[in-house]
């Protein structure tokens, strides 16, 4: 009697564990960092690209915006790809872009620029990374959208494309 | 051409062989006569010929390099030398299932061949189940995974073998490992048999316990050079880093090492027959969760073959079918032990290995919760944590102390009923041990209360091993090796841990690096050009504060196809302390950053799991002295 | 000339022990380096990987140590900006009771088992 009592507990128990494998199975087992709730813009100071010149981030993100910060860099080529679509956003009045400018060479970035244009109303230098650690990023490209209560609400972790584009502009009314 | 097509044929003519022997193994057990059917030794053995056709056929296709077979295609590359063109047909997925098939196929023939002695009717099932479990694989192979996949138009050039699967360690880690806990299907196959029977009895457990002792030799072995190859290869001077494929690996041998004490109680005592057949359910049930783990793309891991759901969704049914199956066997025909023979007093042998089926069974549960657990919270919870070294040592470490402790009183202790004898003796060990750790510990470690205690009992259990050996008491040299050698195994990974040091630095060519009165220094840069690869080398002489002097030469390689750039480390291994040195470049400068490590008795750890297999070898050899 | 020799030895002691303080300060890093898993090679940890991503954070981890910040503190800030994930060790949430308790229970469990079958057994005998 026992021993059937047992063999039916461990029946469940194993079906239990087969229903969990086999949903595991359509899981990727890649992790990619998600936003569970709206986070506050990181307090940081960076140089600004032009000027050279130290600013806070208070003043960055002072106005009453939309702001999009954009991680980019010369050599990424994701980045090339969704530059134009960028060029678009900034058409746009209610919101500002901010780039930021990741591990990359001065000249070659400003090449960059100059080249392809500049949507950003203001950019920012990030040599070490460290900056786009505080926003919780990890490669090129990243995009951020911040509503204006000064909370990030939106990350997009790769190139935009014109499905994300409808989206960002759906936000940011 | 030919060799795709002869590969392919003998797969389907091994598995029309796994059914036919399936039905020949049932009319056998119901027929009335004494001996098993001739027919059938032949037909396990023209079985076992079909599944070696077929791997030596890919191995010929590997070799020639034939890019009309998709695996070779994918994994293989005309530079390659020829040893790596050889290891190659075994280091991906479609390979590796047919080393399966083979150790499989071989175990049961083998079996058939040593079991003469043994009952017809056990035979006969123990053939069926097994061959249950090779059809299981046939068509798995032959619907999922076929390594003789035509590839048309043929490609000039192969894509190449991951460079860092190009080691000597890893070419031979996957045969001997997979005889280890691929040969555990025929100790799962056979405890069935035997439970069906009635058999699992003083008789059944010495003819089974060399299987076991085989199994767990090669499983040894094999788990130690998958580590041999982490630490010489992979460039980070560890050697375990309970990853979740090193964690599957751990698990089935964990199981098979308490199985095998189990053992010793049911040969000698006729007991603790349910503990048998569960531990041998669950270590083969282990290999094959194993399998479905590393292949289906379901764990995140550096060691994982290429992602396929649709193979993970095959190894799970098949998986849980075969647990359902033995789990019901078990339960519908387990009886329980005699009464009269399992009185033992609580001071016995066969209660200290009790006690070591309840620690090795908890070590068991920490490693495989640690390693499914993330699966679990991800489907339910939809969050994805990570489970890593801090939660292993955490939970294992504290545990060790007192298990050094058993495994001193338990070998002392004589069946049914025993006293301790020698307690002088063993008292003196003691407090050598405690005083030895003490004064050893006292200047270089601050986490002096942890180490001390695990330090000290691992002392205690090496110098009463010692004195046994000294001693010459033969009849135990198996035990009293093996666990000498874990003793040892135990020390040098505390010493290691204790007193490596290492250190980070930027250098450029001809700079000169100081730090605690040892100096680095950066020679030069050589340039080499092998078969498939270009690479740097750079010359390093190191002195210690000693003023010993030691030359190593890292390098970073880049191979050619897959476009790959490797660190190699360069390590000078002496029986006191390995030095190891890799080397990387730093972006966009004339700087190279190099990690140099000082690693005490690394050699000793190899050693020490060398001396574990050796006590299991004895083992096996004893009766024959 | 005894002031300067005390003046002398404050002097080293105060060196001594910032040398030490920042021994201290090597260890802790690489200790948290070590618990650290990295996002792009994710089958390394942040001390062993050579990636961008690996780069930026040990500069972090750095900076944050020199600012006085403890393990505890750096833990809770990567796992604030990358989630739990990121992390080896995982840390006692209600998430993860089951992961840490469920070992030991078992072990209480056997435990218990074998000290009833024992205890008997003396009584038997």
């Amino acid at each position: 009697m026992t021993n059937k009592i047992n063999l039916f507990i461990f029946a469940i128990l194993l079906s239990f564990c087969f229903v969990i494998f086999y949903k595991g199975l359509n899981n990727s087992n890649i992790y990619t960092p998600k936003i569970k709730n709206q986070k506050n813009i990181p307090s940081f100071k960076a140089k600004d690209f032009y000027s050279n010149v130290d600013i806070d981030s208070k003043k960055i993100f002072e106005a009453n915006n939309f702001y999009i910060v954009n991680i980019w860099a010369s050599w990424c080529v994701p980045c090339r790809k969704e530059h134009s679509l960028l060029m678009k956003l900034s058409k746009n009045n209610s919101v500002k872009l901010i780039g930021l400018n990741y591990r990359d060479n001065l000249s070659n970035a400003k090449k960059f620029i100059d080249e392809l244009g500049n949507p950003y109303s203001q950019i920012l230098i990030d040599n070490s990374g460290t900056l786009s650690v505080e926003f919780g990023a990890y490669g090129v490209p990243e995009t951020f959208i911040i509503n204006k209560n000064k909370k990030i609400i939106k990350k997009y972790i790769g190139p935009i494309n014109q499905k994300i584009l409808e989206e960002i502009k759906l936000l940011i009314q | 051409m030919l060799t795709n097509q002869t590969g392919y044929y003998s797969l389907i003519l091994g598995l029309l062989l796994s059914f036919l022997l399936c039905g020949v193994s049932i009319k056998d057990f119901n027929s009335s006569s004494k001996t098993i059917n001739k027919n059938i030794l032949f037909l396990s053995f023209l079985q076992l010929v079909f599944v070696i056709v077929s791997f030596l056929s890919l191995i010929l296709s590997f070799i020639k390099s034939d890019f009309s077979n998709e695996t070779v295609f994918n994994n293989s590359h005309t530079t390659k030398p020829l040893f790596y063109k050889i290891s190659g047909t075994w280091g991906n997925h479609e390979g590796s299932l047919l080393l399966w098939l083979l150790v499989l196929t071989l175990f049961i023939f083998l079996f058939l061949i040593k079991s003469r002695d043994q009952p017809k009717k056990y035979r006969n099932l123990t053939l069926l189940f097994q061959q249950i479990i090779i059809s299981g694989f046939f068509l798995f192979v032959l619907m999922t995974s076929n390594p003789f996949n035509y590839l048309f138009p043929i490609p000039m050039e192969g894509l190449g073998l991951n460079p860092i699967l190009q080691d000597p360690a890893l070419a031979i880690h996957p045969p001997i490992l997979y005889l280890g806990y691929v040969g555990t299907s025929i100790i799962f196959s056979s405890s069935l048999a035997a439970i069906t029977q009635n058999y699992v009895s003083k008789e059944w457990g010495q003819h089974i316990k060399k299987w076991v002792l085989v199994s767990w030799i090669f499983l040894t072995i094999g788990i130690m050079l998958g580590s041999i190859w982490a630490y010489y290869e992979l460039g980070w001077g560890g050697f375990w880093f309970w990853d979740p494929v090193e964690n599957i690996s751990l698990m089935p041998w964990l199981t098979l090492t308490a199985l095998l004490h189990c053992i010793l109680v049911l040969e000698r005592r006729g007991l603790l027959t349910s503990w048998v057949v569960i531990l041998s359910i669950t270590t083969f049930t282990l290999s094959m969760c194993g399998t479905f783990l590393v292949r289906s793309g379901i764990l995140n891991s550096v060691h994982t073959f290429a992602n396929d759901p649709a193979r993970g969704i095959f190894i799970l049914i098949f998986l849980f079918i075969l647990i359902f199956l033995s789990l019901g066997i078990f339960f519908l025909f387990n009886k329980e032990d005699n009464k009269n023979s399992s009185n033992f007093f609580w001071l016995s042998k066969e209660a200290t290995i009790l006690v070591n089926n309840w620690f090795m069974m908890y070590f068991l549960s920490v490693v495989l919760i640690g390693t499914v657990y993330p699966i679990f919270l991800d489907v339910i919870a939809a969050e994805k944590i990570s489970v890593g070294p801090p939660f292993y040592h955490k939970l294992i470490a504290p545990f060790l102390g007192p298990f050094l402790l058993f495994m001193v009183f338990g070998t002392r202790l004589k069946w049914i009923r025993s006293k301790i004898e020698n307690k002088n003796l063993l008292i003196i060990f003691f407090m050598i041990s405690i005083i030895l750790t003490y004064f050893l510990l006292k200047n270089i470690t601050t986490d002096l209360l942890f180490y001390t205690i695990l330090i000290a009992a691992a002392l205690f259990l090496f110098f009463t091993t010692l004195k046994e050996l000294f001693v010459k008491k033969l009849y135990n040299i198996s035990q009293t090796t093996a666990h000498f050698g874990f003793s040892l195994f135990i020390l040098a990974i505390l010493f290691n841990s204790i007193l490596s040091s290492e250190i980070i630095t930027n250098i450029k060519i001809g700079e000169r690096y100081y730090y605690n009165e040892s100096e680095i220094f950066f020679e030069k840069i050589e340039e080499k050009k092998e078969s498939n690869y270009n690479s740097i080398v750079g010359h390093f002489k190191i002195t210690d504060e000693k003023g010993k002097v030691v030359k190593l030469k890292p390098e970073l390689r880049v191979y050619n196809q897959p476009i790959v750039i490797t660190s190699e480390a360069d390590i000078k291994t002496t029986l006191l302390v390995d030095k190891f040195l890799a080397m990387n470049l730093v972006k966009g400068n004339e700087y190279f950053n190099i990690r140099y490590q000082v690693k005490p008795f690394m050699l000793w750890i190899w050693i020490s799991v060398l001396l574990l297999s050796l006590g299991g070898l004895m083992g096996l050899l004893k009766k024959r002295i | 000339m005894k002031i300067s020799k005390i003046v002398l030895i404050i002097f080293l002691f105060i060196g001594f022990s910032q040398l030490k303080s920042e021994e201290k300060n090597e260890v802790m890093e690489n200790k948290i380096l070590k618990n650290v898993r990295c996002l792009i090679c994710q089958g390394q940890s942040v001390f062993d990987s050579e990636s961008d991503f690996a780069s930026s954070i040990k500069l972090v981890v750095k900076k944050k140590i020199n600012e006085g910040a403890s393990e505890k503190q750096i833990y809770s800030f990567l796992k604030e900006k990358y989630g739990q994930w990121i992390l080896y060790e995982p840390e006692l949430s209600k998430n993860t009771y089951i992961l840490w308790i469920l070992p030991i229970l078992l072990f209480l469990l056997g435990g218990a088992i074998i000290y009833k079958n024992l205890i008997i057994r003396k009584k038997i005998n």
